[in-house]
Order: structure tokens, then sequence, then C-alpha cells
């Protein structure tokens, strides 16, 4: 199990995971609140300004999977894997013209999930419902491929063995952060995203000052990868190149809109976000956060850095650990991986919290016991994220990998169904409650239909008449819209609406 | 004018065929690289200012 163990990456590494252990338990007491409350425990009492909202949400998006999952595409197929940064570039004027007016209105109305602001706003627990589940249903997924990120750097640190030895290290790790989640709430994740942060940055920066160096530059870092590209693709007979072809162009650019709409619409993204204690801290964020996404442009390059240094590896997602091994001492390689270990653990709390939030408030209390406490509420969603936790590891440890991968790729195509419901409701209330469920319906029903391909799931599918291929989600968006719309101009919007239009503005900006 | 200061960014990251190219190079990045990651600040820069017009400190 641990003949060929690198010990001195592993002790750093072990060392680096016991001081957020530490962190992790002790951040209960941070801003102490009453973590009977669920405010207090999901959404850390909506006190975090702009500095720790900034470490808490680029934490939470930029995931460890990320940190695997994108540079694996762009070393398997080339450019094509760089749509994560347009992404990341649409989704910030988003955030910033939309969520300081989600964040006023459920402070103003005590909400604290996305279904429960479109229940308030629509009057329709069924539409409130459908965007829970969609909520959690994604999610799952999500988590279990936080899993995977942390489980490639643990086996690269040299641990083998059969199923349940090589899976021992991943799950006293999650066991660890299952308790200190359900101790500390939302204000663990939020105090470990500051050393998680800090370590990516420095990882990062040192690999892109020194991979080149060893490697003679980026210029013939990009030339080593384009010829090996080329060489694939003509093997493969599947499109890769620093460049797009012209028919990757449309997928790339729909994949891009259609995943930025998706993000924010995720349980984790909306309670790291409600979590601020301000419009303007999320406003400053707007523009705070895209240094995240600048990192995350030389996250993906280290694909091309991977090819550059001849680096051959069955699974994609291998290249990073691969990389940093071969490119920096084993002291160096610990700290990177404890950097994307760690960084596992922000978002699979945070996911866990979004998700055991939403049960509580939007399926268990409506539907199974009205009458629930306060005191009750927050343990309900104790015992829920650690449920959660629980059955995202089980799908690791009993399922293949391509699972939970599926699954993650049909998770963004459904969150895009809810973009409805929850965003174009902060600027009008044309759309009804039921159309807007209807619409929903249709999306799910359309985006997965369309990702199920003969041989396997598919991101993208051919636009009947246009000549063109796009990404599944934005093709049952347009549906789902369409029917929407329709629906709503023919059952006008008559449900009772319990928000008023000051509870949208915040004091600020008015 | 607001709405076209946060939309200019985005316009630009999806004008794909605007920077699909290898050519000019800059310190041995392809065009398509740079002109991705550099857009990232550049967008940034946009979003601050419509936070300066919006009045914020």
């Amino acid at each position: 199990m641990i003949a060929h163990l690198n010990w001195t990456a592993t002790l750093v590494f072990v060392a680096f995971f016991a001081l957020v252990t530490g962190l992790g338990f002790i951040a209960g007491r941070w801003r102490a609140g009453d973590l009977d409350d669920l405010a207090e425990w999901g959404l850390g009492g909506r006190r975090f300004g702009a500095w720790v909202s900034w470490f808490l949400i680029g934490g939470d998006l930029y995931t460890a999977y990320t940190v695997i999952a994108v540079p694996a595409v762009v070393y398997a197929v080339g450019a094509y894997g760089m749509f994560a940064i347009p992404y990341t570039i649409l989704i910030y004027p988003l955030l910033y013209l939309t969520f300081p007016r989600l964040w006023a209105v459920t402070r103003a109305k005590g909400y604290i999930t996305a279904a429960d602001y479109v229940d308030g706003r629509y009057g329709n627990r069924w539409l409130a419902l459908a965007v829970a589940l969609t909520g959690i249903l994604a999610t799952m997924p999500y988590i279990a491929l936080q899993l995977v990120g942390m489980e490639k750097v643990i086996s690269a640190l040299g641990f083998e063995g059969g199923p349940w030895a090589s899976h021992l290290p991943l799950t006293i790790a999650f066991i660890i952060l299952a308790i200190y989640t359900y101790q500390s709430g939302l204000r663990a994740p939020a105090m470990i995203a500051f050393v998680k942060d800090i370590m990516i940055y420095i990882f990062v920066i040192a690999a892109v000052i020194v991979v080149p160096l060893k490697l003679g530059g980026y210029g013939a870092v990009f030339d080593a990868a384009g010829a090996a590209l080329a060489k694939k693709a003509a093997l493969s007979g599947k499109p890769a190149g620093l460049t797009l072809l012209p028919a990757q162009i449309m997928p790339f650019i729909t994949l891009a809109i259609g995943s930025a709409m998706a993000l924010f619409m995720y349980p984790h993204s909306m309670t790291g976000i409600l979590a601020a204690n301000s419009g303007t801290a999320i406003r400053k964020n707007a523009y705070m956060l895209p240094a995240y996404s600048l990192v995350l442009g030389f996250i993906a390059i280290m694909g091309y850095m991977a090819l550059a240094a001849g680096i051959e590896v069955k699974n994609p997602q291998d290249v990073v650990p691969q990389l940093f091994l071969k490119m920096f001492p084993s002291w160096f390689a610990g700290f990177a991986f404890a950097g994307i270990a760690i960084g596992a653990l922000v978002p699979a709390a945070v996911m866990s919290i979004g998700a055991a939030n939403t049960f509580t408030r939007n399926v268990w209390k409506p539907f199974v016991d009205p009458g629930i406490g306060s005191k009750e509420e927050a343990d309900l969603a104790k015992l829920m994220s650690l449920i959660v936790k629980v059955g995202a590891l089980i799908v690791i440890l009993v399922m293949p990998t391509t699972f939970a991968l599926d699954l993650q790729l049909l998770g963004g195509v459904w969150m895009i169904q809810v973009f409805p419901a929850v965003v174009f409701g902060l600027f009008t209330r044309w759309f009804s409650g039921w159309a807007l469920l209807a619409g929903w319906a249709i999306g799910m029903v359309v985006g997965t239909g369309l990702a199920a391909g003969p041989l396997a799931w598919t991101p993208v599918h051919a636009v009947f008449g246009l000549g063109f291929s796009a990404y599944n989600g934005l093709i049952a968006f347009v549906l789902n819209v369409a029917v929407a719309g329709a629906l709503s101009a023919l059952l006008p919007n008559t449900a009772p609406d319990a928000t008023r239009a000051a509870d949208y503005e915040d004091e600020a900006l008015a | 004018m607001k709405i076209l200061l946060l939309a200019a960014p985005c316009l630009l990251a999806l004008a794909v065929p605007l920077y699909n190219s290898d050519s000019p190079r800059l310190f041995g990045f392809p065009f398509f690289y740079w002109a991705l990651i550099g857009l990232v600040p550049v967008s940034a820069l946009f979003i601050y200012a419509v936070f300066k017009m919006d009045g914020g400190k």
C-alpha cells in the first residue's frame, strides 16, 4: 500500500492537511454567532466582507476539480479546453448585474436559498421545489468530482493497493471534513479558503515561472504542444490543436455561455455569494474575482506544459500531479498536492451546506413539517450536510468515475433550466409561476434527452436547420424560455408576491 | 452606458473568430491564448469602471 510512497511529499501534504483541519474546528468560534440558527450555520450570519467573500467565493468556484480537469482537457484536445476562460469572463458582469439585487431581497426577507426567493416571488411552492431539487441533483455529482480531484493527488503521492486500501486516505480526509462542516458550518470553508487560495496562487506562480524555464520558454512549450496535438489528431481522427477548427467555434461559444448561466444557479454559488455582508461586497467581488480567472488561464496552460515535458498518462486527469512530480522537488510537489486537496475541501463543504440548506428550507419545511422550529431547522441541515457527503463518497467508492463525470455534465444542463425563474424574476414578474414550471420541465427533458447520445453522453448537439452544433443546456434553455413566455402570455401572472420593489435595492447604491 | 461597458468584454470573449489564430505571438504565447488571458484583467477594469460610475467606494 505504501511501498512506493513519496515520503517527503506525503509529510508536507499531511502537515498542511492537519493545519486546515485545526482551522476547520476552531472556525465555529470566528465572529461567533448562534450556530443553532440556519442563517448562522449555513450562511455564516451574512457577515463576510469583500475580502473574506473574495477568498470564500474564489475557493468555492475554482475547485480542485477545475485545477485537475481544465488542464486535462487542454492536454487532451488543446484550444477547446480554453472555453473555461470566456466562461469565466462572462460570469462577473452577470454577477454584478444580478446578485446585489438577489442579496438585498434575500436579506430583507430572511431567505437562505434561491428556492426560498422563488417561492416568495411567485407564490408557487411547486416551482420552488423544482428549483430546489434541480440544485440538489446537480450538486451531488459535483461533490463527487471534488473527491476525484483529491484522489488524483493522493494517488500521485504513491498510495496504492486494492480498491478499498487505495480509497482509505480519501475516506479519512472526507470524514474529517464532514465533522468540522457539521460543527462550524460555512465559517469552516471560509477560513480554510484563505489557506487554500494562497497555496494555489503560490504553486501556479511557481509553475508559470519555473516550468517554461526548464522547457526553453513559452514559445517552445506551445510549439512542442502543438506538434504533440497534431500527432494525437492524426492518430485519433478527432480535432485537436492550438487553435479551434471552424466546426468547434459554435460549441466553444455556446458552452461558455451555458456554463456561465449555470454556475451561479448552483446552491454552492448562491451560498457563497449570499453570505456577503452587503451588495457592495458582491459588486467589489465582480471586479476582484477575475484574479482567479487569470490564474485559471495559466492553470489551463499546464496542459501544454505537460505535453511539452513529454508526460504520458493513461488518464489525462493525471497530468497536473505528474507535471509537478517531474518538474519540482518532492517537498514542493507535496505542497502543491496539499493545495489541490484542500481546494477540494472548500467547495465540497460549501456544496454540502448549500444542498443541506436547500433540502431543509425547500423540501422538508414546506412539504413535510411546516411547523419546524429554528433550532430543529439548523439541526436537520447539519444532518443533511453529512448525508450528502456520505452519498458523494459512496458514488466514488462504488461507481466508475465516468458516472460522476457524466452526471456533472448533465448537472450544468439542468442548472440552466432554473435561470429564468431565478434571474428573470429579479427584474420582472411578467412570467407566471406555472409557466416557468412548465418551461423548466421541458428544458429538463429536452436537455437530458439531447445529452443521451447513442454511445456516450454528449455535451453538444447539432441545431436543426442552422448548420452548427450548440451546447445542449443552451438549446434546452431557449425552449424553456419559449414555453414559459408563451404560457405566461396566455395565463398572466396573478399569484401573490411576497416581495416589494424596494426589497431589491440595497442601501449603498439606490 | 453601464450595460455597454459590462457587455463589451463579454462580446469580445465570444467573438472567437477575431482571436482564433496562432500569430501574432507575445512572449511565445499564440494570439488565441494571450488575447483570451489578457481579456480577463481588461474585463475586470470595465466592471470596476461601472462600479465607480455607480458611486462605489
